[in-house]
């Protein structure tokens, strides 16, 4: 077992297990906290699958732009919403996840019994990718700019456009009610 | 070198764990986070694949494209659930059930 795979597999742990406690915990600002480790841990694995300027806006996006919008949503808010809606009786499992849990597992299943019958390394156009698969010091960043700018223009133009649709449009629900 | 599979395993237990959070939780922020759960399995998906697209990438622009589109979400579903919090105190999913008056 190489060094490369034993770093993958506990990126791939640290992901997994930070992801069960942010759905298990019951404390909102624990769970979001422990959603920075899974965030931060998929940047990894990113890099694991050559994809390094993936894994930057990752980081750049979802780690300063998205937990921080959330934890400034809390913070700024009013202290009520920090609480759980109505304290649970059931303890850690009740009977109230069980449809959840029995969901998640049947599709679990069904995804790993897929992946497992597709047998990915050997499909055709994965093995006639030789020419065309990326190395370790490959400079990818530059075939995702060259793509941007031709083949993927009018996309990049028109997320851009609603990027700035959406940020508009939120900071107007999120503003202050004039007192009339 | 990793396999793809592998990849795709911890893609499809982050999925799943997203799915639980979205069914059983009754917080709409945890609801949003196992949605953003949900998308990061499906931009790892994107991105392995895209291993074996070198010259055109389409997985890795096709990521970049979903991370924006999440990060846009992310700013307007946060402000309607502040929104909602102001109007009925609670952000109980199951408890907001009418549109208007």
């Amino acid at each position: 077992m190489s060094v490369e795979q034993i770093i993958f597999y506990v990126f791939a742990a640290m992901v997994l297990s930070s992801a069960l406690f942010v759905v298990a915990t019951k404390n909102l600002v624990h769970s979001i906290f422990l959603f920075f480790i899974t965030l931060f841990s998929m940047a990894g694995l990113f890099v694991f699958a050559l994809a390094d300027f993936i894994a930057l806006s990752q980081i750049v996006i979802y780690v300063g732009g998205v937990l921080v919008l959330m934890i400034f949503a809390f913070l700024l808010s009013n202290k009520q919403i920090l609480d759980n809606p109505k304290p649970m009786r059931s303890r850690f499992l009740g009977i109230h996840h069980l449809p959840g849990i029995f969901v998640a597992l049947v599709f679990f299943l069904v995804l790993i019994w897929t992946i497992s019958l597709v047998d990915i390394g050997q499909l055709q156009w994965v093995k006639e990718s030789q020419e065309n698969t990326v190395k370790a010091s490959d400079n990818t960043i530059h075939y995702i700019g060259i793509n941007l700018m031709t083949r993927y223009l009018l996309p990049f133009e028109v997320v851009s456009v609603f990027l700035m649709m959406a940020l508009i449009g939120a900071a107007h629900l999120a503003r202050k009610e004039r007192k009339v | 070198m990793i396999p793809l599979a592998h990849f795709m395993f911890v893609s499809a237990a982050l999925f799943c764990i997203g799915i639980y959070a979205v069914l059983s939780k009754r917080n709409a922020i945890m609801i949003l986070v196992g949605i953003e759960l949900m998308l990061n399995a499906a931009i790892l998906n994107l991105v392995t694949f895209s291993k074996h697209d070198k010259f055109e990438a389409s997985g890795q622009v096709f990521a970049l494209f979903a991370i924006i589109l999440a990060a846009a979400a992310v700013a307007v579903s946060l402000a309607i659930i502040l929104n909602v919090y102001k109007y009925y105190r609670t952000i109980d999913p199951t408890k907001i059930d009418n549109l208007r008056n």
